[in-house]
C-alpha cells in the first residue's frame, strides 16, 4: 500500500480540508449533488462549495433534525444531498430522522460528522462525541466510514457520492498527519493492510491509524506488528481482517470512538463468530471527555501510540 | 378526470369510512378517529381534482406529491388509493397482517402512491419541504400536499420546518392540518395546548386558510387559495369531527388509537350507510 515515505515526518493537514475540497469535486462531477447545513458552514469546510454552487447550498440554521428531513426529501426527488453539522448533532441529535426518513425509507443521504471524537476539545464534553459510530452503524441499509487523514476524506466524499444508499462519515477537527498519499486507492468496504506483521495486528480508523503505525515501527525487532487501515466500519471487511486474524492469532483496535459499537465493538463480533482470538480494545472507555486540548485528552484517556504498544505487550 | 358532483364526492367519503372501519376490524388494531374524521378531506384531494396523480403510473415524474406526515392516519390513505386504482381493493384486507404491502404505518415507496414513511410524528413536513425546495430548484410545476394531525403539533421538528418552509418562500407546499383536538392522551388543549393555531401559522409566515373539514366545496376553495399564493406556503387547517360519521366515536379520544370490534363494527356500517354529510350538515336519507 503506498503511504508517505518518511512516517516520523509527515505533514499535517485538517481531514475537514479534504472533506471541503473533494465536496466542490464531486459537485463539479454530479449536478445532482447538494450540501445543507446546519450554521457551521466554515467549520464544517462546506463555505468552499457554497462559494462554488451558492444554488446548491441550503442553510438549515441550527435545526438538525429537519435538516435530515429535508435531505431525505430531496433524496426522494433524485438529489444527492450532504448534510453537515458537528457530530454530536448529526447524528446526535437526528438520529431518529437518520432512522426512518433516511435509512429505513432507503434514501440516498449522505451524513457527515465533524469535529468526532476529542476535535471539539476545549469546547469540552458537552459537543465531543464517541457514540456516534455506533449509532450509525446499528442502521440497516447504512454505510460508515472513517477517513484516515486529508487525503483519504478527499477521496472518500467522491466514493460517497457515487454509491446510492445512506451514508456516514466522521472526521476529527485539528491537523492530523497525512499518512496516505494521493495515489493511495480507496475502496468503500475494502480494508487496507499498510503494513504487514505476524504476530499482532492492529485495525485502526480515523487519526489512529497513524498512531498504529509508530507503535509498529517502534516496536521493530521486539514485536512483528500488522496495521490495517479500517475505514469502512460498515460494512465490514470480513475477509481481509479474518485473514489477517488467522495469521497473527492477536489483535488490538484503535479508535478514536467508544470502544463500545464502535470498530472495537464490530471486530470483537465478527472475530467471536469467525475466528475468536484474543482482542485488546484502545478507545474511549466507557467515558465522557472534559475540557482540553485535543491532544492532552487523547494522552489522558489512552487513545495513543503509547497505549496500542501497552495493548499489544499484553497480548505477547 | 370526470366532473363529479359534490353529492358524489359526498357519499364516496362515506363508502371510503365504511372500508376503513371494515379494514380496522379485520386488523384489530389501528386507528378509527382520525381516518374516519379526515375522510371528506381525502376524497376531495384525489377525486375531486385537486392534485395532479396516474395510479397506473404512480411515480410519474410529473405528479404532485402527497406527504403523508401522520402516519396513523394510513388506513384512509390506503383505501383511498386503492379506489383510485393505485393498487387493488382486495389489498385493504392485508392491513397490518405479516406479509402485506400495507404497513401498519406507511413505509416509503412500499405501496404505489405511498412516498414517505411516517408513524414517527414530524417527519413528513420535514420531508415535503426538501421535496417542495427539489421542485423549486429544478424548476418543477408539480406541488407537495403535507398532511399532518394537530397533536403532531407537538414535535419540535414540525415547527423547525415551518421555519425552513418560510426562509424558502416554498408556495409550491400546502401544509394541511386536522384540527380534531384528540391526541392519545386526550384533548389536545389537556395534554399540551395547541391554540390559537391559525395564529401560530400565521406569526411563521404562512398563509393560513382555517375552514370546516367535512365542508367539501371549502376544501376545494382552501386548496385552490393555496395554488394562487405566491412568496409563502400555505397552511390549511381542517375544523373535524373526529370519528365522523360514526356516533359513538365521534369527538371521542378514546377512539383515537383503537379499531371497532365486529359488533361496534356492524353499528358503525350502519350508521355510515343511514348519514351522508352535505355542505358540511348531517341529513338523514
Amino acid at each position: 500500500m503506498h503511504l508517505i515515505e518518511d512516517l516520523r515526518n509527515p505533514k499535517l493537514v485538517a481531514m475537514r480540508d479534504g472533506y471541503g475540497e473533494g465536496l466542490v469535486e464531486a459537485g463539479k462531477r454530479n449536478e445532482r449533488v447538494v450540501v445543507l447545513v446546519a450554521d457551521l458552514t466554515e467549520s464544517t469546510r462546506t463555505d468552499l462549495f457554497k462559494k462554488e454552487f451558492p444554488e446548491r447550498f441550503f442553510e438549515m440554521g441550527i435545526a438538525e433534525q429537519n435538516m435530515m428531513g429535508v435531505a431525505a426529501g430531496m433524496a426522494a426527488c433524485g438529489l444527492i444531498p450532504f448534510v453537515n453539522s458537528y457530530a454530536c448533532f448529526n447524528p446526535g441529535r437526528n438520529w431518529e430522522q437518520l432512522r426512518l426518513s433516511v435509512c429505513l425509507s432507503g434514501n440516498n443521504v449522505k451524513v457527515v460528522g465533524a469535529h468526532a471524537g476529542f476535535g471539539n476539545g476545549t469546547d469540552g464534553g458537552n459537543q465531543q462525541m464517541f457514540e456516534d459510530v455506533a449509532l450509525t452503524r446499528v442502521l440497516p441499509n447504512m454505510t460508515v466510514l472513517v477517513p484516515a487523514d486529508y487525503e483519504q476524506a478527499k477521496k472518500m466524499v467522491l466514493a460517497m457520492a457515487e454509491l446510492v444508499g445512506p451514508v456516514y462519515m466522521r472526521m476529527t477537527k485539528p491537523v492530523r498527519p497525512k499518512v496516505t498519499t494521493q495515489g493511495t486507492p480507496l475502496t468503500i468496504g475494502k480494508a487496507q493492510v499498510l503494513r504487514s506483521g505476524k504476530e499482532v495486528t492492529v485495525f485502526a480508523c480515523g487519526a489512529m491509524v497513524y498512531e498504529a503505525l509508530l507503535a509498529a515501527e517502534e516496536l521493530v525487532g521486539q514485536v512483528d506488528v500488522e496495521v490495517v487501515n479500517v475505514h469502512t466500519i460498515k460494512p465490514l471487511d470480513k475477509e481481509t481482517i479474518v485473514n489477517s486474524a488467522r495469521k497473527t492469532g492477536r489483535v488490538v483496535t484503535a479508535e478514536e470512538h467508544s470502544i463500545i459499537g464502535g470498530l472495537g465493538g464490530a471486530i470483537a463480533e465478527l472475530l467471536a463468530e469467525e475466528y475468536p482470538v484474543s482482542v485488546k480494545r484502545v478507545g474511549m472507555r466507557d467515558k465522557f471527555g472534559e475540557t482540553g486540548e485535543p491532544d492532552e485528552l487523547l494522552a489522558k484517556y489512552g487513545m495513543t501510540k503509547d497505549e496500542i504498544i501497552k495493548a499489544i505487550k499484553q497480548l505477547i | 378526470m370526470l366532473p363529479v358532483s359534490m353529492d358524489d364526492l359526498a357519499e364516496k367519503a362515506n363508502l371510503l369510512r365504511a372500508e376503513v372501519v371494515k379494514m380496522l376490524t379485520n386488523a384489530g388494531t389501528g386507528h378509527s378517529a382520525g381516518p374516519l374524521g379526515s375522510a371528506d378531506f381525502w376524497t376531495m384531494l384525489y377525486f375531486g381534482g385537486l392534485i395532479n396523480y396516474k395510479a397506473n403510473d404512480p411515480w410519474w415524474e410529473e405528479r404532485d406529491r402527497v406527504v403523508l406526515s401522520a402516519g396513523h392516519y394510513c388506513p384512509i390513505l390506503y383505501a383511498v388509493l386503492a379506489e383510485a386504482g393505485f393498487f387493488p381493493k382486495s389489498e385493504l384486507a392485508t392491513l397490518r397482517q405479516l406479509g402485506s404491502k400495507l404497513q401498519g404505518h406507511p413505509v416509503a415507496r412500499s405501496l404505489p402512491g405511498i412516498e414517505t414513511s411516517s408513524g414517527p410524528l414530524g417527519q413528513g413536513i420535514s420531508q415535503a419541504v426538501g421535496m417542495a425546495l427539489a421542485a423549486k430548484m429544478d424548476n418543477q410545476k408539480w406541488r407537495v400536499v403535507c398532511f399532518m394531525g394537530d397533536g403532531e403539533q407537538d414535535e419540535g421538528q414540525v415547527w423547525e420546518a415551518y421555519l425552513c418552509a418560510a426562509k424558502y418562500a416554498l408556495s409550491n407546499l400546502t401544509v394541511v392540518i386536522d384540527r380534531n383536538n384528540i391526541q392519545i392522551d386526550g384533548h389536545t388543549e389537556n395534554v399540551m395546548p395547541l391554540d390559537s393555531l391559525a395564529a401560530k401559522l400565521a406569526a411563521f409566515n404562512f398563509n393560513v386558510v382555517e375552514i370546516d373539514g367535512h365542508n367539501l366545496m371549502e376544501i376545494k376553495e382552501a386548496y385552490e387559495r393555496a395554488r394562487v399564493t405566491f412568496e409563502k406556503p400555505t397552511a390549511i387547517i381542517l375544523r373535524t369531527i373526529p370519528g365522523k360519521g360514526v356516533d359513538f366515536m365521534e369527538n371521542d379520544p378514546g377512539w383515537h388509537g383503537k379499531a371497532p370490534k365486529l359488533a361496534e363494527a356492524v353499528e358503525a356500517l350502519a350508521e355510515l350507510r343511514k348519514i351522508r354529510t352535505l355542505g358540511g350538515k348531517i341529513t338523514n336519507d
